[in-house]
């Protein structure tokens, strides 16, 4: 069993690929059977992320993958720790949810959904698990590529237009990306993540300007990403328009950018950085506010609902950001608990817009879209069982769904929006000591102001779609929605019930992030296979 | 040599910003593709800037960069230049779908009034 863990890293990386393979060779005809292998293998990237997290959690253990034997500083590393582990569970959750989202029809409306929708997965779980820098830009361009792909699925006006803006964005992000990355290696030699942080301490006092230089434009790049104000005016329009499945998927994709800046940043520039350290912390701290700020104007001002789930999104990351920029053990394990509410939260509002949107318009499944291909023409006439049946208490689960979604995005109690919200308040309050800084009451405030924000802007969509409409025609609902949409739901009920271990876990995930020496030294003292000896 | 490769990243940056900010998609897209050859210029001036000799250590001199080139910027480069070439034609596609679907190569799909 001992043996297992360096394989168990590289399996959410290999799995979703070889899907992607097979499904790309299983070709047109056979819908049903990728439909299935799609969920299986959603579903065992998610079983394989847990195992990682259980594995990781028992003994604080890191696991390492050495791709292809080479030993740290030299060749390509693949690391878990408790971070990465949380964070692939979050991704097969939310996964395996859109997937189930997608089959009741936009899985059908082009062929290549799976195999891209898989190779989404494979760019998110291995941009978590990566301990190399450009093996951090690899897998980022691997995600990017299938999400241009996904979010023009389905096709329109809307779709080309927010996604001409979105690729032009994100090509521009990717060239940063590579800048800030050939900087930091002339200066340190290395781009082992672990290998940059040992080297950090060491960089003579002229080439420190240059340093900072190279990782302040490797972290716009992650910003850009994460969506940070003043380089969001990208994500509200290309969320609104994507299909609801990969909207909801998206709602990760934001929270790489944040990933990769709480991984660098803790490790680069923690205490034992020397003159380094803390460098930036500010500037993540003060776009975080003003993020918060953005998004609260955002989602006052926003009607339709697509747009104040985008809103959602800016929301979420800007707090993330501002409470990662306190810099503080506590703050940032409450901001870990808040990542993953808001994360299934918002995915889950996305899921709802399209649901929701059905309330009112009369038969047609998919606004903007053009015209499904007809039943008999590309489909199979076998579908799963699940699909096809309607609900008849439609309105009423969509409805408390609705409000619970709601209820998260907000913050308000008893769910777990308000459970994370209010560990971030109570972390920075407490961390503080006496007086709390202006800094801390100008977050205590966006936070509280936001949360007030999102409640009316959410309100004032659910009275339009659920009351104005009157009721009068009951949207039509398939049971694979509901089921991923109350899966997000539960998922986040859950963890409201167990907030204890999950908080004690990411407050021991913040730790270790603080204290970087355990995961360097595991990285770079990880020692290759010996060679296997030929038999005589 | 190094003034050489400094004008030329420079250049070819400075009209790349330019381009990208251009309200046509052609010209975007132009200017995404001198960035990149921007970027892949800068990356390959990471390792030191060496006349005639490989990226192999020789035998009798010491591995230092005195004697050969830093192999990592190169093997860098390969990987930039395939991934920005096949991003760049993916872009290319959503730009003439979004002529064909707008009738304007603006970038925003209409022309400013």
């Amino acid at each position: 069993m001992k043996a297992l863990l360096p394989h168990l890293v590289l399996a959410p990386i290999l799995l979703p690929l070889v899907t992607a393979a097979v499904l790309l060779l299983l070709g047109d005809r056979r819908r049903r059977i990728k439909s299935l292998l799609n969920l299986v293998s959603t579903l065992a990237g998610l079983v394989v992320a847990v195992a990682m997290l259980l594995r990781v959690d028992a003994g604080g253990e890191i696991g390492v993958y050495l791709a292809a034997n080479w030993e740290a500083p030299f060749g390509i590393v693949l690391v878990a720790d408790r971070l990465t582990a949380l964070l692939l569970v979050l991704v097969g959750v939310v996964g395996l949810c859109a997937a189930l989202y997608a089959e009741a029809a936009w899985a059908k409306v082009s062929v290549f959904f799976h195999p891209l929708f898989q190779i989404q997965l494979m760019g998110l779980n291995g941009a978590f698990l990566t301990g190399d820098l450009f093996n951090l830009f690899v897998f980022f361009e691997v995600m990017l590529a299938a999400s241009y792909g996904l979010q023009l699925h389905g096709t329109g006006w809307p779709r080309v237009r927010s996604g001409l803006h979105y690729i032009a964005v994100n090509l521009l992000a990717s060239s940063l990306f590579l800048v800030g990355l050939a900087v930091l290696y002339g200066v340190l030699g290395t781009l082992n993540m672990a290998d940059v942080a040992e080297k950090i301490p060491l960089v003579p006092e002229r080439d420190r300007g240059l340093m900072h230089a190279g990782a302040a434009i490797l972290s716009v790049a992650f910003l850009i990403k994460a969506a940070i104000w003043p380089l969001n005016a990208w994500l509200v329009p290309a969320y609104r328009a994507a299909s609801a499945p990969v909207a909801a998927l998206f709602a990760l994709m934001t929270k790489v950018g944040f990933y990769a800046v709480l991984r660098l940043w803790t490790l680069l520039f923690s205490a034992g950085a020397g003159a380094s350290a803390g460098f930036g912390g500010p500037v993540l701290l003060w776009g975080g506010l003003a993020t918060i700020a953005f998004a609260t104007v955002g989602l006052t001002a926003s009607l339709r609902l697509g747009r104040i789930a985008g809103f959602a999104i800016l929301l979420s990351s800007g707090t993330l950001f501002a409470a990662l920029g306190v810099g503080k053990v506590e703050v940032t394990s409450a901001a870990l608990y808040y990542l993953l509410s808001a994360t299934m939260a918002v995915s889950a509002l996305f899921l709802l817009v399209e649901l929701v949107e059905r309330i009112g318009n009369k038969g047609e499944e998919l606004p903007g879209v053009e015209p499904l291909p007809a039943e008999d023409i590309n489909l199979d006439d076998e579908e799963l069982p699940l699909v096809g049946r309607a609900i008849p208490i439609s309105l009423a689960v969509l409805g408390l769904a609705y409000m619970a979604a709601a209820i998260l995005v907000a913050g308000l109690p008893p769910l777990s929006g308000f459970v994370a919200k209010f560990s971030i308040l109570d972390a920075v309050v407490s961390s503080e000591g006496q007086g709390i800084s202006s800094t801390g009451w100008l977050l205590l405030t966006a936070l509280l102001l936001s949360g007030l924000a999102a409640t009316v802007a959410l309100a004032k969509a659910g009275i339009r779609h659920f009351w104005a409409s009157g009721g009068r025609f009951v949207p039509q609902l398939k049971s694979v929605e509901v089921i991923a949409v109350l899966t997000l739901v539960f998922c986040c009920i859950g963890l409201t019930l167990f907030a204890e271990p999950v908080m004690r876990y990411t407050s021991a995930a913040a730790q270790s992030l603080y204290e970087p020496r355990a995961y360097i030294d595991t990285v770079l003292s990880m020692k290759a296979l010996p060679r296997m000896e030929e038999s005589p | 040599m190094e003034e050489a490769l400094a004008l030329v990243v420079g250049v070819l940056g400075g009209a790349g910003v330019w381009l990208v900010l251009r309200p046509r998609t052609f010209q975007v897209i132009m200017g995404l593709t001198l960035l990149s050859y921007a970027v892949n210029l800068f990356i390959f001036s990471m390792g030191s800037l060496l006349l005639d000799s490989p990226p192999i250590v020789a035998e009798g001199l010491p591995p230092d960069l005195e004697h050969y080139t830093d192999p990592m910027p190169q093997s860098l480069v390969l990987t930039a230049i395939v991934i920005g070439f096949a991003t760049t034609a993916l872009f290319l596609v959503v730009l003439l779908a979004s002529r064909g679907l707008s009738g304007t190569d603006h970038v925003d799909g209409r022309e400013e009034s």
